[in-house]
C-alpha cells in the first residue's frame, strides 16, 4: 500500500509565520542600506533578501519579528516599529 | 517571495532561535549537493513538521542518537554508487605541514553532513559519532550547541556550562545550579585524530561558513561545533541572539578554535570582557548575579580557556 | 551448485548473491561467522560491497537504514541482545519503509546471559512491523534470503525482512546446501530500485514528525501492506520453485503429515526437523500425528493455519520463546485463530520448551503428543529440572 510520509520540498511553503508577530516588526528605511547582508545573514527565517544597497526586505508572511535583523544593522538603516502602526497587512 | 534556498523561511523555530540561524548557514555553505542526516532535537522538529519541509536537500531523520551511524551508511552507499571517494585509510600520524591541508576532497562528491544538539551529539549520539570518526568517513558533523535539551524544555545536557539553571538542575537552597563544567566535546573529537575540527558560533555568521567551507574541502571527517543561543532555555531576548553569542565568545567561555589534523591551527583572538557581563543577560545565570564567589569560578573558566588557548589579543596589535 | 557448509556461510554465499552495496558488521555470537564471511569475500574482491564494521549493533542497524535510505540494498546480520540493541532502529526502519534484509541467528535473552538457542529474540520483535521468517534447516535459511529480498523490495510492498535461523543448530551446523548461480539470482532477484531515496539530483525530506492528524494512517497503511506480503508470499514461492527447483509450497507454512492427523505440533525452527522425525516413528507405528511449521511468523497465515487445522481435533503447540507474564507468543496466535469459529480443534494446549538452549529430545517430543491425550494445557514448561526447581527456586 501506499509509502511512509516523504515531503518534496518545492510542495511545501511552510507555515506563514508572519502571524507570531505580536508587537513589533522591522521597518527597512531603505536609505543607507550599504548592502552589507548582515541582516539576511542572521535571520533566523532567512526571509531576507534583497541585491543592491537599499533593496533588502524581510518576507512579512514568514518575518517572527525577532529584532535581530535591526540589532545588527550597521547603519541602523532598520528600525523596529509597532506591529500594525503603519497599516501594513500582517 | 520565491524561495528555492536550502533551508527555507516557514518553520516553526522560536522567535530568535540561534540553531534556525546557525543550521540555514551551514547548509547554505555547503550548498545544493549535500545530504543532510539529522538527529531528533529542535532542529529537526521544527524543520519538518509533515507535511511541511524546510530542506532544500535531501534530508533524513531517524533517530536520536544515530544520525553519525546513519551519515556512515549513506557515505557508504555514495561510495558503492560511485558518488564519494572511498574513505578510511591511516590519519596523519606526525602532523606535517604538507598533510595540514590533508587529502583534498572530490570537487563532484556529494557532501554529506550528520547534525544534531549538544545532547544529541555529546551525551546519547556520542557513541554513534565516535564510531563515525574513527572509521574515517567523509561526513562533516555539525553540533548545534545551544547546551541544554532544548526541545524536552531546557533540561541539562553534558554540554550545559557550569551553575546553569536548567530544569534538571534547578538552582534551590541547596544547589547553585549545574555542579560540572562543559563535556570538552571538541577535544573528545580531536582526540579521534580527524584532519578538522573546530568550534563556530551564531554570533560570527560569515566565521561559520567559512568553517563549512573548509571543512567541505577536506577529505575524511570533520567535526564542528556551533554555539548557539536559545531564547527561550537561555532566557533572553530574542533581539540578543547575536549579542549573547558574541559574548560568549569575547568573555573567553566560548573559545573559538581550528585543529586541523591534531594542531591547533587558529583562534579567534579576544580582547576578554568579564563573564559577568555575558551572565547578567541571560536569565538561566540570574540566580548568579548576587554570588560573586560563583562569578569567579565561571571567570576562572574564561581564564582558564584564555590561556590554554592563548586567546587574548596582544596589545596594541589590531 | 551442492556444497557441503555450515549454515553462516551458506547465508554469506547467498547473500553475496544478493550483491548488497553496503553491509555493516557488529560481533555477537552466534551470528558473528556470517559477517566473518561476508568480510572475506569482501577482502578477496568476491564481492563489491562497502563492508563497515561498526562501533554497536545500534549502529549496524543505523548505517544500512542509511544505505537502504540512499538507494543502495544492504545487510546486516544480528543475534538476542544485539537485536534487541537494534529494537528502535528497527521500528524506525519499517516506519520509513525502507526494504532491508537482517539475518537474526536467534539466541536466548540475558539476564542470566546465555548464547545458546531459543527465539525469544525475534519474536520479541515481532511488532516492530519486519517481515519474519523462520527456516527449519540450512537450504531454507539460504534460501529465504533470497525471498526477503524480492518480497521487501517490490514497490507495493517496501517492508525490511528478518531472517530467522537458529543459533548454533543452523549458524554452526553444517549440511549440503544447493547454492544458486549468480546468474540464476539475477534473474529472480532485480537489481534494487528505490521508489524514494536520498539524492540531490531530486531532494526530498524523510522521517519528518507526523502530529496526531498524521501518524495513524502510517501504520494502517504497514497493516495493510501485510496483506499484500501474505498474497505475494505464496506467488514468489512459485516463481523460487520453477527456477530454482525447491517447493516451499505457499511459503507461509509446511504441512508434514497433517492431513489426516489426529495430533498436529505446531512449531517454528530447527526443532521442526526433531518433530519431522517423530511424526515419521509415530507414523509408522500407525499413530496419526503430524506437524505445522510456520515459516512467515509476520505477517501471520491465519487464513493458511485456519484451514490446516480446522480439522485436527488436538493441537499442541511449542513455542522457543515466552511471553513473560502471559500466554506463549505462538500460542495465541493459533488460539487467536480458531476463537469463535464454528470448525476448529477441539484442544490447543501450549508447551514451552529448549529456552536457553535446552535440548528438546525425541523424548521431549513424544512427551508433547502423550501430553494431547489429556486435557487442554494453558501453558506448560517441558524438561524442567525439578532438583533445580527445588534448590534454586525452593519450589
Amino acid at each position: 500500500m501506499f509509502g511512509p510520509l516523504v515531503v518534496k520540498p518545492s510542495k511545501s511553503k511552510g507555515d506563514k509565520t508572519g502571524s507570531w508577530r505580536v508587537k513589533l516588526r522591522p521597518k527597512y528605511l531603505q536609505k543607507n542600506c550599504i548592502a552589507c547582508k548582515m541582516c539576511a545573514l542572521i535571520c533566523p527565517e532567512g526571509c531576507i533578501q534583497g541585491k543592491e544597497k537599499n533593496t533588502y526586505i524581510s518576507d512579512y508572511n514568514y518575518c517572527k519579528g525577532c529584532g535581530l535583523c535591526a540589532q545588527v544593522c550597521p547603519k541602523a538603516d532598520i528600525v523596529m516599529i509597532e506591529e500594525g502602526s503603519e497599516g501594513e497587512k500582517k | 517571495m520565491e524561495y528555492n534556498p536550502l533551508f527555507k523561511p516557514g518553520h516553526t523555530a522560536c522567535v530568535g532561535c540561534g540553531q534556525a540561524v546557525a543550521a540555514r548557514l551551514v547548509i547554505e555553505a555547503a550548498g545544493s549537493n549535500t545530504i543532510v542526516v539529522n538527529n531528533t532535537g529542535c532542529l529537526e522538529v521544527f524543520s519538518t513538521k509533515y507535511p511541511e519541509t524546510a530542506w532544500g536537500v535531501p534530508w533524513i531523520h531517524s533517530l536520536f542518537e544515530n544520525a553519525a551511524a546513519v551519515a556512515s551508511g549513506v557515505e557508504a552507499a555514495l561510495i558503492y554508487l560511485g558518488k564519494s571517494p572511498p574513505n578510511g585509510g591511516m590519519p596523519p600520524i606526525t602532523p606535517t605541514a604538507d598533510s595540514a591541508n590533508g587529502g583534498k576532497a572530490a570537487k563532484d562528491t556529494i557532501n554529506v553532513i550528520a547534525q544534531g544538539g549538544d545532547g544529541g551529539t555529546a551525551d546519547i549520539g556520542l557513541q554513534a559519532l565516535s564510531g563515525m570518526l574513527e572509521r574515517g568517513h567523509n561526513i562533516l558533523y555539525c553540533c548545534y550547541d545551544n547546551e541544554a535539551y532544548e526541545n524536552t524544555g531546557v533540561q541539562r545536557s553534558g554540554l550545559t556550562p557550569y551553575a546553569t539553571n536548567t530544569t534538571t538542575t534547578p538552582p534551590g537552597t541547596k544547589s547553585i545550579g549545574n555542579i560540572r563544567p562543559k563535556k570538552p566535546m571538541p577535544e573528545i573529537a580531536n582526540a579521534h585524530g580527524i584532519a578538522y575540527v573546530a568550534t563556530a558560533s551564531a554570533g560570527f555568521p560569515q566565521d561559520i561558513q567559512r568553517k563549512v567551507k573548509k571543512a567541505m574541502s577536506i577529505k575524511g571527517p570533520k567535526y564542528l561545533q556551533i554555539h548557539v543561543p536559545c531564547p527561550l532555555g537561555w532566557r533572553h531576548g530574542p533581539e540578543l541572539t547575536l549579542e549573547v553569542a558574541k559574548l560568549a565568545v569575547e568573555t573567553g567561555l566560548y573559545p573559538l578554535i581550528e585543529y586541523e589534523n591534531g594542531k591547533l591551527t587558529a583562534v579567534r583572538k579576544i580582547q576578554p570582557k568579564p563573564v559577568e557581563e555575558y551572565l547578567k543577560v541571560q536569565g538561566r545565570f540570574k540566580h548568579l548575579l548576587n554570588n560573586p564567589e560563583e562569578i569567579k569560578k565561571i571567570q576562572a573558566i574564561a581564564d582558564a580557556n584564555i590561556e590554554k588557548y592563548n586567546l587574548k589579543v596582544k596589545p596594541g596589535a589590531t | 551448485m551442492k556444497q557441503f557448509l555450515e549454515g553462516s556461510r551458506a547465508v554469506a554465499e547467498i547473500v553475496k548473491l544478493c550483491k548488497p552495496g553496503v553491509i555493516s558488521a557488529y560481533p555477537i555470537t552466534p551470528q558473528t561467522h556470517i559477517v566473518e564471511e561476508l568480510a572475506q569475500m569482501v577482502a578477496n574482491g568476491e564481492l563489491n560491497a562497502q563492508f563497515v564494521n561498526v562501533e554497536s549493533e545500534h549502529s549496524a542497524a543505523s548505517v544500512v537504514l542509511g544505505a537502504v535510505a540512499t538507494g543502495v540494498r544492504a545487510f546486516t546480520a544480528t543475534s538476542s541482545q544485539g537485536l534487541l540493541y537494534m529494537a528502535e532502529v528497527l521500528f524506525n526502519i519499517s516506519g520509513l519503509r525502507l526494504p532491508l534484509v537482517l539475518t537474526c541467528a536467534n539466541r536466548a535473552i540475558s539476564a542470566p546471559i546465555n548464547i545458546w538457542n531459543d527465539q525469544q529474540d525475534s519474536v520479541s520483535l515481532r511488532d516492530s512491523g519486519w517481515i519474519q521468517f523462520y527456516a527449519e534447516n540450512i537450504q531454507e535459511a539460504a534460501d529465504l534470503h533470497l525471498l526477503a529480498y524480492r518480497l521487501g523490495e517490490d514497490k507495493s510492498i517496501m517492508l525490511p525482512a528478518m531472517v530467522c535461523m537458529d543459533g548454533y543448530t543452523l549458524t554452526h551446523g553444517m549440511e549440503t546446501v544447493d547454492i544458486p548461480t549468480q546468474g540464476e539470482v539475477d534473474k529472480f532477484l532485480p537489481s534494487y530500485k528505490p521508489l524514494y531515496k536520498l539524492d540531490p539530483a531530486e531532494p526530498l525530506t524523510m522521517g519528518l514528525l507526523a502530529d496526531p492528524d498524521y501518524y495513524l494512517e502510517t501504520r494502517f497503511a504497514i497493516q495493510e501492506t501485510f496483506k499484500e506480503v501474505l498474497k505475494m508470499i505464496p506467488k514468489i514461492s512459485e516463481e523460487f520453485k520453477n527456477r530454482f527447483g525447491r517447493d516451499y509450497k505457499d511459503g507461509l507454512v509446511e504441512e508434514y503429515c497433517t492431513k489426516d492427523a489426529e495430533k498436529v505440533i505446531v512449531a517454528m525452527g530447527s526443532v521442526c526437523g526433531t518433530i519431522k522425525e517423530v511424526v515419521d516413528a509415530q507414523r509408522a507405528k500407525g499413530k496419526k500425528v503430524g506437524l505445522l511449521k510456520i515459516i512467515s511468523y509476520r505477517p501471520f497465515p491465519y487464513a493458511k493455519v485456519d484451514d490446516a487445522l480446522k480439522d485436527i481435533p488436538r493441537i499442541a503447540v511449542l513455542d522457543k520463546a515466552v511471553s513473560l507474564g502471559a500466554y506463549a507468543p505462538l500460542a495465541v496466535e493459533i488460539k487467536a485463530t480458531f476463537f469463535g469459529k464454528k470448525k476448529s480443534p477441539k484442544l490447543i494446549s501450549s508447551f514451552i520448551a529448549g529456552l536457553g538452549g535446552r535440548d528438546i529430545t525425541f523424548e521431549s517430543v513424544k512427551e508433547i503428543f502423550t501430553k494431547l491425550n489429556r486435557k487442554e494445557v494453558n501453558l506448560e514448561f517441558i524438561d524442567l529440572k525439578p532438583e533445580l526447581l527445588k534448590e534454586e527456586y525452593g519450589v
